[in-house]
């Protein structure tokens, strides 16, 4: 193997993770990882000349719907959405299509192109984890994994309700190394299940569970402790319960006091709603804030509302239905058997919306209320909330409050009269930026060598200059008035080599898979077996993901 | 390896109008024999043999004054074939099956409506004794 | 004597994975569990090494594989068609041949469940995987399909006949309502047969969309179903506990096509204002629902795609294969892992006869007769792994129980990829 070096030169590092926050300094990579300049071979290495320039480590983004069954229903259930946001492969590479659902080719593409270097799968139920890292080796440039939803496994609800904790946490170290998956994803635990079985729903922790004599508190409790007492590198993952209902705060509120262990609220914005005191639609993302501020085990993601067209889908199936009704739009469901539920809708984001409104003021204003950016983490919940090419908007919303003003000028009178968003005088630094959008995600992830650019990281870098900021020309049909930061990386390299340059990816290099496989006890194997032969339409010895579905792969080691 | 072009009729032939000519619906579809016939191959004679033939309900039989196994000949607006038949009371009165395959197909036309599928089933066709 | 278990039949879209194959000490193989259409699938295929052909005559693979290239290359509007039973490898692979030629790409869904594909695009599907329907399903309900002959496994394996966690009686515990314009074997099956006239599913299914719906029925019956029945039938679907609706090419190839569907998937939705309900495709060939995959996550459609002007354009109508031929509007074709001069109307088969065309096929089809080249690749599923997706999505790698003796599908793809880019 050909010893490689490349010299980053002379420009402003923002590396959090290390205490760096815009220090002229230089980045060395050789053979694929940070080194210190000692270490680097200098003769013979690539140099670029990043003097004037942001140099900050390569995106990670840690909830993002990309590949799998439900990403591809929704992909193929709306053709017509695919019409203007096409990918020519007579311009290099192959050809795409897709807005907010982009072709697996296309997405890694256009993560690249923004910087990014490490994207998280949201939810994938394990029986079709296949299908998901057959997309995934479809996606270039990208080093990603995947989130495996649990919340609604019946073979963790037999064993809830036996008490047997211990045989849960191993049937999910089972499950997690059955399918190279990364983390313990859960929706709406019990919800979905109910939806199945009777068509009702969970509206809180204490709900039961109808069959199964358990409830969504204890179910959470368990996966919560079963993640810590794995050392899985992160925490639970909850989408809750009551996702946009005015209900959804204060469940939320309740699992952030309840919380036993680590606990990442996803797609906060959308959990955040209540009733005013005459009972209309209002946000509570100042108690959700504070509640955050308070707890430093839990962390949150956003799902920050982009206006504009979006696609809404998730493994919560009640509510995916209850959308679908609501709006009358086409609705697609998915139950999958012994483990989850879904639905996808399209949607659109409208400002002129109240509700819409509402929302999209929800997601600033977690942003801007919580205080440790290290436990905030931009995203779009993408494609539900909006696409994730449009984190450069949210980016330029946080950093300049002029922008923020301008749009929120937009919104119905009713919403900017009973928010506090205008109010809010904050504007994130670019260090804040680098750290919500890259060194924190990285960290909860638990992903030592992302994030950040010390020695022994993955030589995963990103390098903007600020003149490129809002350049790049948006193929979206929401282009009018929307702003953008960081946008157009002149630079972007992927393990030491170059992956995109002035904003365009080239060649076709590949990420790797990464995945956790936890110890457990090997007896549990019988039970499982024995819940295949009773439950499951396929067998037992064809539902493990094969080694040739993660040609480039590495596993990170759980505590 | 046989042609199937031999089993079915070419369209240059003329028909001669007869009394006992039936208007029907034709589908077509799938058997357990076509299938089997596939998979020993499709230029095989137990394909060949079992996509070659139209099933009528016996009351069509009788009341052309045929009985079944009698070569039928049949024309729809795509085209016009003769084949042996079978009798199957599970049928509606009207109604011909034919196995899919391409003895069928000279039948079907390629008339999608827009939407690509061709309409392999619910055609009309003029059948009589052959 | 070689046991292999776990091994995964090929042939329709219930993949049931749950085959032994026995391998005596003589060479022969013997099938444990699968149904006739299986084993017939699975034991006819003789994976001894087969010559490619060009024009008939036996060459090498060089030879074949240079002539394939060639047409392509030269080839103005270039037709692909098929790849439902190959594996998704060698899916992907040809999408992107397809994709560095400018090809119109399009698969057997065109005459299968394309029209499916329409209606899930317009008015959404509530479905499920098959195991819900084994767990839960205390009614079913089957429109336009025989399973006892197309999906022979499908009552005993996944819907009729298996006990489930919360149908534990089986068989027992459930009704079964099957509709169809003649009383099949399937119709003998189940509990209730409804004979609907031909042409007139479309009528019905408003008929008992609006019966759910809680209207009123005056006339006397609709599409030859007596009044009584259809509105038994909406009450009983309303008063189920989960119910799966199952339908095939009798919704699909009849009059309405797409817009019987598009009904058949409303009312299940409608349904779901009162109980729980999904449908289900029965997806015909083995590995269909992948080709609607791959194409849709590698172009953003699932069938009728032309990549000729270096963006995937989606047109129905356009790009379907059949609808070209009948055109002229190919004038090349490269047919995989199907047989389109055996199942599509003769007219468009003559085209396709008349054109230059390349053909892909482990066993030889019919349109390997008179075909410009034939390169026979190993089975998946027999002697070559690979990815198969059952009808309700689920992926499953295939195993090989035969010595693999010939190049697979994918490795045939990766040559014609290196020979048309030279």
């Amino acid at each position: 193997m050909r010893d490689k070096t490349l010299g980053i030169i002379g420009g402003r590092v923002y590396d959090p993770a290390n205490g760096m926050d815009g220090e002229v300094r230089d980045v060395w990579i050789r053979n694929g990882s940070v080194v210190s300049p000692e270490e680097a071979d200098k003769s013979g290495a690539m140099i670029i000349d990043a003097a004037g320039m942001n140099v900050m480590p390569g995106g990670v983004d840690l909830h993002s719907h990309i590949a799998g069954a439900k990403v591809n229903h929704g992909r193929k259930m709306c053709p017509e959405e695919h019409a203007s946001h096409k990918r020519d492969r007579l311009e290099g590479g192959r050809s795409g299509a897709g807005f907010t659902v982009p072709t697996p080719y296309m997405t890694g593409c256009m993560y690249a192109e923004m910087g990014y270097t490490t994207v998280m799968e949201a939810a994938c139920a394990p029986l079709v984890a296949r299908h998901s890292h057959e997309e995934l080796e479809d996606m270039p440039f990208l080093d990603k994994g995947m989130l495996i939803t649990m919340g609604n496994n019946e073979f963790l609800f037999d064993c809830i309700g036996r008490g047997e904790k211990e045989l849960a946490r191993d049937f999910i170290a089972w499950t997690l190394k059955a399918v190279r998956g990364y983390g313990i994803k859960v929706v709406n635990p019990g919800g979905v299940e109910n939806w199945k079985s009777s068509r009702s729903n969970a509206g809180s922790w204490d709900s039961e569970v109808l069959g199964f004599g358990i409830t969504p508190g204890k179910i959470l409790e368990t996966l919560t402790w079963a993640a810590d007492s794995l050392g899985l590198p992160h925490g639970v993952h909850l989408h809750g319960l009551n996702l946009g209902t005015t209900e959804s705060a204060e469940q939320t509120l309740r699992s952030i006091r309840e919380a036993s262990g680590r606990l990442h609220l996803t797609h906060l914005q959308f959990m955040s709603y209540g009733k005013d005191k005459k009972g209309r639609f209002a946000n509570r993302s100042q108690e959700l804030a504070d509640a955050v501020n308070a707890n430093s085990n839990v962390t949150f993601d956003v799902g920050q509302i982009v206006f504009g067209p979006a696609t809404t889908m998730t493994s919560d199936g009640p509510f995916q239905y209850n959308l679908g009704t609501m709006t009358g739009h086409k609705w697609f469901g998915g139950d999958e058997e012994n483990e989850t539920g879904g639905g996808i809708v399209p949607i659109r984001y409208s400002p002129r919306n109240r509700i819409n409104a509402l929302q999209w003021v929800t997601g600033l204003e977690l942003f801007l209320l919580a205080k440790d950016p290290w436990r905030v983490f931009l995203t779009t919940d993408h494609p539900n909330a909006g696409p994730f090419f449009c984190y450069p908007q949210v980016i330029r919303l946080l950093m300049d409050r002029s922008y923020r003003m301008e749009v929120l000028e937009t919104l119905p009178e009713s919403v900017r009269k009973r928010t506090i968003l205008g109010e809010i005088e904050r504007e994130y630094t670019l260090g804040e930026i680098v750290t919500i959008t890259r060194a924190a995600p990285a960290r909860v992830l638990g992903l030592p060598k992302k994030g950040h650019l010390g020695p022994g990281a993955d030589g995963d870098v990103a390098i903007f200059h600020p003149g490129d900021d809002g350049r790049r020309v948006p193929k979206c049909r929401s282009g009018k008035g929307c702003r953008r930061k960081m946008d157009l990386p002149r630079w972007v390299i992927k393990e030491g080599e170059v992956i995109v340059k002035n904003g365009k990816a080239e060649g076709e290099t590949h990420g790797k898979t990464l995945h956790v496989a936890p110890p457990f006890d090997f007896t549990v194997e019988k039970s499982i077996r024995e819940h295949f032969s009773r439950y499951y339409t396929v067998s037992f010895d064809n539902y493990p993901v094969q080694d040739c579905y993660l040609p480039l792969e590495e596993e990170v080691p759980c505590r | 390896m046989r042609s199937l072009s031999c089993l079915a009729k070419g369209e240059n032939e003329e028909m001669t109008e007869k009394e006992n000519s039936r208007n029907c619906v034709l589908i077509t579809g799938r058997t357990q024999a076509q299938t089997k016939g596939m998979h020993l191959g499709k230029t095989g004679d137990l394909y060949a043999r079992a996509v070659s033939v139209a099933v009528m309900h016996p009351e069509m039989f009788k009341s052309m004054g045929v009985e079944a196994g009698c070569t039928l000949r049949l024309r729809t607006e795509s085209g016009e074939i003769s084949v042996r038949s079978e009798s199957d009371p599970g049928l509606p009165a009207d109604m011909v099956f034919i196995p899919m395959g391409p003895v069928a197909n000279k039948l079907v036309g390629t008339d999608t409506g827009g939407c690509g599928m061709p309409s392999f089933k619910g055609i009309q066709v003029e059948v009589a004794p052959e | 004597m070689k046991n292999v278990d776990s091994v995964v039949c090929t042939f329709c879209g219930c993949l049931c994975d749950d085959i032994r194959v026995s391998s005596k000490d003589d060479g022969t193989i013997e099938i444990k569990g699968a149904c006739a259409n299986g084993k017939g699938h699975m034991e006819e295929y003789d994976p001894s090494p087969v010559s490619p052909t060009l024009r008939g005559e036996p060459v090498s693979w060089e030879k074949a594989i240079g002539e394939a290239a060639s047409i392509l290359r030269n080839a103005r509007s270039p037709l692909f068609y098929g790849l439902s039973s190959t594996a998704s490898e060698a899916q992907r692979k040809c999408v992107t041949l397809a994709d560095s030629i400018g090809a119109v790409i399009d698969t057997t869904s065109s005459v299968c469940h394309g029209p499916t594909g329409i209606a899930m695009q317009t008015f959404g599907e509530p479905t499920c995987s098959l195991g819900e329907a084994m767990n839960r399903a205390d009614l079913l309900l089957f429109w336009g399909c025989n399973p006892m002959v197309a999906h022979s496994r499908h009552f005993t394996r996944y819907s009729l006949m298996p006990k489930g966690r919360f149908v534990p009686e089986g068989r027992k515990g459930r009704r079964a309502v099957l509709v169809d314009v003649r009383e099949t074997p399937s119709a003998k099956a189940v509990d209730r047969f409804l004979r609907v006239k031909q042409g007139y599913d479309y009528e019905v299914l408003s008929a008992l969309r609006a019966l759910v719906q809680g209207k009123r029925m005056d006339a006397g019956e609709v599409g030859g179903i007596p009044r009584e029945e259809l509105v038994s039938l909406a009450e009983e679907m309303k008063g189920c506990r989960y119910g799966v609706a199952f339908f095939g090419m009798g919704l699909t190839m009849t009059r309405g096509k797409d817009l019987n569907v598009g009904q058949y998937f409303s009312l299940v939705r409608d349904l779901n204002a009162h109980t729980r309900f999904s449908v289900i495709a029965m997806r015909g060939h083995g590995n269909v629902a992948g080709a609607d995959a791959v194409l849709t996550w590698q172009t953003g459609y699932p069938f009728a795609t032309s990549l000729a002007g270096g963006v995937p354009v989606y047109g129905p109508g356009e790009f379907t294969a059949v609808d070209m031929l009948a055109r002229h509007e190919a004038d090349a074709a490269l047919i995989v892992a199907s047989d389109p001069k055996a199942h599509f109307p003769a007219e468009a088969a003559a085209w396709l006869d008349s054109i230059p065309h390349i053909v892909i096929d482990p066993v030889f089809p019919l349109t390997a007769q008179g075909a410009t080249v034939y390169l026979p690749g190993a089975q998946y599923g027999v002697d070559a792994e690979g990815t198969y997706y059952r009808m309700d999505g689920v992926p499953i790698r295939t195993r090989a129980f035969r010595e693999r003796q010939r190049p697979t599908d994918e490795e045939i793809f990766d040559r014609l990829l290196e020979e048309v880019r030279r």
